[in-house]
């Protein structure tokens, strides 16, 4: 019997996870011009959203969106149901405005108002305050649990849960009276739903803040994935200046590099660290980069120590790089014919909606013709009834007179003025009978006119149509 | 309850249900390796590409999803299988919550009442007029009214053809609190037989039609009418012999103008011949006597305007009535 030996054949194929570990990103606090006008940003719209709920007008809270009654109020204005088509203006008047400035600069946006990026840098803020720099932290997480590290981490994760329960206390506080919610939370009396939001927007904060980061730019967020359709050639983005930089490597100051054949980038990876989503800028424009420019202010401050020309990373376009243009004449392609549209579509649309809000009559009629027959009365004389559904949305009471036309004689049967309380909603029958003969048969147009006793100028005119029977 | 032709559809559908949800586990687990070459040194190579290939050179990377990911996906399929546990979703079955559509709209109902029940009792244990004199119950009854009433009474209250006017002080069947209260709660059937046969012939009901016109002094042929007195008394039954007309019965008074199906011979003369039949539905069960309450005080209150107007002080008195029923 031959005997055929077992050779075990050479590997070629291994058989690995697909899901990838996280990989956890130490960026290095970086100061600088583009640092600061962060920090400008985060300081504008955190002041906006912690301080804006404490704001009071008319004794009450000047921007409160009060679900339960359906009312928003923002200072002066009161937005009742029927005003929603200011909040789909408002998304317009968004998405125009995201679609101008990342034409023009990319992802500014991204970089610098964002929530999510804005909490991800306080929350940074707060560890680096804690914990230390990037080396600090790397080195603190290599090491064993100790006392030092024990209270470092837990005083980070308080102090992170503290500003998270603010943050959810605030944002419910633009939906329930803050002043209310304040009392109520220090008398442990709030309802389970304010509990709910509190803690799930306190939660969200905490999470996508401290832990989520740049994770959720890179597989969350779906404006990391269609940017790429709003930009062009001659948007500005955040540019690693291949030419002038590559071959890159280590170099004694002394020496010039040019005769060494070096390129300007001295490889210190600052650039690297620096990225909050942990990408090396060198490899060209990515999906992750949210354009902070932070890689700019740490490569800038390396040149000035070398004593090359800053701009190695730098705001510019495609175009610019390839065709070697100077500051201005990329300046004057950034103002071409796309951002020249957007940016009047959008002025158009602000200012109509400025003017809108401007001539806000606080007042809303909606009619409706009851569905019985019309009634003929002994004189020939045809009656028609409504409902007129009166809305002052004003927060003062109003007293209104009625009037109708659309026909010869044509009048109002029962009392023609009203008076509606602030911010109320009465129903009003009306009754409008037109002479015999003055109109044809079948449906007539008619028109109500409600118009304030005192103010003339708030007024409403509303469509309805008279039946005439055969 | 029979959500199912029968119980095999029941179970099938369970069974297809619960072997989706496990395919979605087999399938993410399947998924979650995958096979890289390894290189000259031994090390595994990046996964590159997944070989597609559009328009060219438009290639699908094998970008690795991060592993939390994967994870949100397994913690998906532990949800579902949670959620059919405790709600009704697997086939027939009704969950450990016993949560159903009909009793979430029951409970809604039973929190409304008890929510909103006070506001419209505390008015139960004051007298109609009292409650007519009332801001509130009046703001109250308005709301009821228009959305219970108006549809045939008219918004205003005055009614249409065949729908008496609730504004005036024509009643069919009397305008007292009580009586209003009572045609709210149980409803009214107003009937009346066609009467030609007992009148006789066309000229006969068109000979009392006019006598008919003729008690309300109004328009007619004095001949006709007085021809037509004698037959009157197949009418007198019901709406007596002057023809003032018997609350009790519901019969209309025909002295005055008012006319529920419209005046003149001719309308008149189709009565007669044909008959009218009213109805009114009954209300107890649909609102509730509290509301009802309120509805009457509403109704009642239009016709008496000088009887509701109230001076201040009588307003606070009812206030504090009102009040101390809610106490109560």
């Amino acid at each position: 019997m031959k005997i055929i030996p077992i050779v075990p054949a050479p590997m070629t194929e291994v058989e690995l996870a697909l899901f990838e570990e996280r990989r956890k990103i130490y960026p290095r606090s970086q100061k600088g011009w583009f640092s600061s006008w962060r920090w400008v940003l985060v300081f504008f719209t955190q002041i906006l959203f912690y301080g804006g709920a404490w704001l009071h007008w008319n004794d009450r809270q000047a921007v409160l969106f009060d679900l339960t009654t359906r009312k928003f109020y923002i200072f002066g204005l009161v937005l009742w149901p029927q005003d929603f088509i200011y909040l789909a203006v408002l998304l317009v008047i968004s998405a125009l405005s995201l679609f101008l400035f990342t034409a023009i600069a990319g992802r500014l946006f991204c970089g610098y108002a964002c929530p999510q990026t804005v909490y991800t840098e306080i929350f940074m803020w707060i560890e680096k305050k804690i914990e230390g720099d990037r080396n600090a932290r790397i080195k603190l997480d290599d090491a064993p649990m100790s006392v030092r590290k024990f209270s470092l981490k837990s005083s980070k994760h308080l102090a992170w849960l503290a500003l998270s329960l603010w943050t959810g206390f605030t944002f419910v506080g633009y939906f329930t009276p803050i002043h209310v919610l304040a009392q109520e939370v220090f008398a442990f009396t709030l309802g389970p739903w304010e509990y709910f939001w509190i803690l799930f927007y306190g939660f969200a904060t905490y999470g996508n803040a401290g832990f989520m980061r740049e994770q959720v730019c890179k597989y969350m967020c779906p404006y990391a994935r269609f940017q790429s359709a709003m930009f062009d050639k001659d948007t500005l983005i955040v540019t690693y200046d291949t030419a002038r930089g590559e071959p890159r490597g280590s170099r004694n100051k002394k020496v010039d590099f040019k005769a060494e054949g070096l390129g300007s980038c001295v490889d210190c990876g600052i650039c690297v660290q620096v990225c909050p989503t942990g990408i090396d800028i060198r490899n060209g424009l990515q999906y992750e980069c949210i354009a902070c420019g932070l890689c700019i202010d740490g490569c800038d401050q390396v040149m000035d120590k070398m004593a090359y020309p800053r701009g190695l990373i730098r705001y510019t376009t495609e175009h610019a790089l390839e065709r070697k243009l100077d500051n201005k004449s990329m300046w004057r392609r950034v103002f071409r014919l796309r951002t020249l549209i957007y940016g009047s579509i959008l002025g158009l649309i602000i200012l109509v909606a400025a003017l809108s809000l401007a001539y806000h009559v606080p007042l809303k009629v909606d009619v409706m013709r009851d569905r019985s027959m019309p009634k003929v009365t002994d004189t020939g004389a045809i009656e028609n009834v409504y409902r007129l559904q009166i809305t002052n949305s004003h927060e003062e009471a109003h007293k209104y007179v009625i009037s109708v036309k659309g026909a010869a004689g044509i009048e109002i049967v029962n009392q023609t003025e009203i008076e509606v309380a602030a911010a109320s909603v009465i129903p009003f029958p009306v009754r409008v009978r037109i002479p015999a003969g003055a109109a044809e048969i079948g449906s007539n147009r008619i028109r109500f006119v409600i118009q304030d006793i005192n103010v003339p100028k708030i007024n409403v005119t509303e469509k309805a149509v008279f039946l005439v029977p055969k | 309850m029979a959500d199912f032709f029968n119980e095999g559809w029941s179970i099938a559908i369970a069974v297809v249900v619960l072997i989706s949800i496990a395919a979605c586990g087999l399938l993410l687990w399947s998924q979650s390796k995958v096979k890289v070459k390894l290189g000259n040194d031994g090390k595994p190579l990046p996964a590159g590409t997944t070989g597609h290939v559009w328009d060219v050179d438009l290639m699908e990377q094998n970008n690795p999803l991060p592993r939390w990911w994967m994870w949100l996906f397994y913690l998906t399929i532990i949800y579902a299988v949670g959620y059919l546990i405790v709600y009704p979703g697997l086939g027939s079955m009704q969950g450990s919550f016993g949560w159903s559509q009909a009793g979430a709209y029951e409970k809604e109902i039973k929190d409304g009442e008890q929510q909103y029940g006070p506001i419209f009792n505390k008015f139960m244990n004051m007298d109609i007029p009292a409650v007519a004199k009332d801001e509130q119950a009046r703001e109250i009854g308005q709301r009821l009214f228009l959305n219970n009433c108006a549809q045939c009474h008219g918004s205003d209250a005055q009614g249409g053809k065949g729908y008496p006017n609730l504004a005036d002080n024509d009643w069919l069947y009397g305008g007292d609190p009580e009586t209003i209260k009572t045609s709210i709660l149980n409803g009214r059937h107003g009937q009346m037989p066609p009467m030609a046969a007992a009148v006789g012939s066309e000229d006969d009901v068109r000979n009392l039609a006019n006598y008919v016109m003729s008690l309300s002094n109004s328009a007619h042929d004095p001949i006709k009418a007085s021809l037509g007195k004698s037959k009157f008394m197949a009418c007198a039954a019901c709406h007596g012999a002057e023809g003032k007309g018997t609350q009790a019965l519901g019969a209309p008074n025909l002295t005055d103008k008012i006319w529920l199906y419209g005046g003149g011979v001719d309308n008149v003369m189709e009565t007669i011949n044909k008959g009218r039949s009213n109805q009114m539905p009954a209300h107890k069960a649909l609102l509730g006597e509290a509301k009802v309450h309120l509805l009457a005080a509403y109704v009642w209150g239009l016709s008496n305007n000088s009887a509701v107007a109230v001076t201040q002080a009588e307003a606070g008195a009812i206030k504090q009535i009102a009040n101390a029923a809610v106490e109560k």
